[in-house]
């Protein structure tokens, strides 16, 4: 394994270190427990909340800042935060109006935020949690673990935020995210495995010409092991799984979210999005917004999820609502 | 035949020296059907644990217990943080402020352990998780009742080794395996496992 740290223990500390250097004018950083907090702490409105395992970069810690998060939880690499960490964040974030939790579908994360948002109640604070389960990937029935929260959780994140900033109550923060859960679907798939530090050595095993279809967010598998192909085909294949599954239809607006889920260069991204684009178009799915980059990503893993989020006029103007963080940055 | 506050810290260390040892085998089990890392989480806690029993000296089985369910909810993150914390954290409720631990108290521990993991992580047996290792293991404690905590400790770490192995040919339903679907088949659950381990120990310690 080479990998630019010094003990794998420390990785996630001196990480975070590098994090509060680069942004101070955004957000602080605290480490025992660990999370990130806007610099102008607490929230003036609903104070919006999210974190999970490390590893994902810029998720979440990176969308910390205005129009976005107001806090952010991060956990050991691919494992979820604790309890006490999401309990100071939100002690520290939240200010009159409550906070909202956004919780991935991972049973770590849903099993960690739940007791979280339980000790924070016990406080007194007006805390709600709601669980993105976005992953078309996965079957969701009651005897799973259900679909997991994967890409549409950027989306989520700011939607949630801006609706958070331009002053809505908790209730209707909370609704702004149900709506966007409902009409979000993704999809991912990885051509190599990541190495996560401690472990050192690749999480899974993937021939030179085998492509896992339908990963998660930490290269876990979730559909089928398919033989490497052309792009073409393979984003016709993924966008298919998205499109098919909420569905969407002809006339749709849509926002696309093209990401790298670390080791996939622009080039390869750019040229995914641009089938993807012309797929849309030939169904007749208006893509109106997009967001193409590495925003939710599994270390150096090779590979790319596409994101469907179908829009209204209210999302489309929440999404376009001025962000100013460390990965997301417009209109201010 | 029952024991004291000090055998249950002894019985701890051992649990924490055992999850040491096998912290490989452990991220192993879990790297084909998870994301590799639940003998390192493991070990983080129960380093903690330890850390924890080197300052304080609680002077009840419950007083001890606690001291590892607050110690792994808060240092061992995923879902084995808060299903072990849950678990040692209703064994300790369970035992009020007795000084010593008897046969009927083990029972009681490990069975309010096995509800609390049912009530969090929403498993039955049959899903292929640490309930198919705990449920066994809490039917042949009591079943061993009359025998003694060592006997009650070592039949409850046999059938969590069988029933860990049972989970070899099912089909995952919680957690993260339960994504692989029919590819989770034929691997042993890490959780089932590393739950057959810690009760290997603590039949070990009370011997």
């Amino acid at each position: 394994m080479k990998k630019i740290i010094n003990d794998p223990a420390a990785v996630v500390t001196e990480s975070l270190r590098g994090l509060a250097a680069a942004h101070s004018d955004l957000l602080r950083v605290e480490y025992d427990p660990a999370f990130v907090v806007r610099a102008d702490a607490p929230a003036p409105g609903v104070a919006v909340i999210s974190g999970g395992g490390s590893g994902h970069e810029p998720l979440h810690g990176g969308f910390v800042g205005h129009g976005m998060l107001h806090a952010a939880v991060p956990g050991a690499v691919f494992t979820s935060p604790t309890p006490d960490g999401v309990q100071a964040a939100i002690s520290a974030s939240t200010g009159s109006k409550g906070a909202l939790l956004i919780v991935k579908n991972y049973t770590g994360d849903v099993l960690n935020f739940e007791t979280a948002a339980e000790l924070a109640a016990a406080e007194g604070l007006d805390v709600r949690s709601v669980v993105i389960d976005d992953d078309v990937a996965v079957a969701d029935s009651t005897f799973t673990a259900g679909r997991r929260g994967v890409g549409g959780t950027v989306l989520l994140e700011k939607i949630a935020g801006a609706a958070s900033e331009r002053g809505d109550s908790l209730d209707d923060v909370e609704a702004v995210a149900r709506k966007v859960i409902g009409q979000v679907r993704s999809i991912g798939v990885a051509l190599s495995a990541p190495t996560v530090p401690h472990v050192g050595e690749p999480s899974f095993d993937l021939g030179p010409d085998e492509i896992e279809f339908g990963i998660g967010i930490h290269g876990e598998p979730g559909r089928e092991r398919i033989p490497a192909e052309p792009a073409d085909a393979l984003v016709e294949r993924m966008l298919s799984a998205v499109v098919d599954d909420l569905p969407f239809a002809s006339g749709d607006e849509v926002l696309l979210f093209t990401n790298s889920m670390g080791g996939t260069p622009l080039l390869e991204l750019y040229l995914a999005h641009g089938i993807a684009e012309r797929l849309l178009a030939d169904r007749g799915i208006r893509v109106t917004r997009r967001l193409v980059g590495p925003y939710i990503t599994s270390l150096e893993m090779q590979g790319i999820s596409l994101t469907l989020l179908r829009l209204d006029e209210e999302l489309a103007s929440l999404w376009d609502a001025p962000v100013s963080t460390p990965a997301l940055r417009w209109g201010k | 035949m029952s024991c004291e506050a000090s055998d249950v810290a002894e019985a701890i260390r051992a649990a924490a020296d055992v999850i040491a040892r096998h912290r490989v085998e452990l991220t192993d089990l879990d790297r084909p059907i998870g994301d590799a890392d639940h003998g390192e989480n493991m070990n983080r806690g129960f380093t903690a644990v330890l850390a924890t029993l080197d300052t304080t000296a609680p002077t009840t089985p419950a007083g001890l217990l606690k001291v590892v369910a607050t110690t792994l909810i808060s240092k061992v993150g995923g879902a084995a943080g808060p299903l072990y914390g849950t678990a040692f954290l209703r064994a300790a409720t369970s035992l009020g402020q007795e000084s010593r631990l008897d046969s009927e108290g083990l029972v009681t521990a490990l069975r309010a352990g096995l509800e609390g993991v049912v009530a969090r992580g929403r498993a039955e047996v049959g899903d292929a998780t640490m309930v198919d290792a705990l449920s066994p293991a809490v039917e042949a404690a009591e079943a061993a009742k009359g025998e003694g905590i060592a006997a009650q400790l070592a039949a409850a770490a046999d059938a969590a080794d069988e029933g860990a192995q049972s989970t070899v040919p099912l089909v995952a339903r919680k957690g993260r395996a339960s994504y692989l679907g029919e590819r989770s088949i034929g691997h042993l659950d890490p959780g089932a496992r590393s739950t057959a381990l810690l009760l290997r120990a603590f039949a070990d310690a009370a011997r």
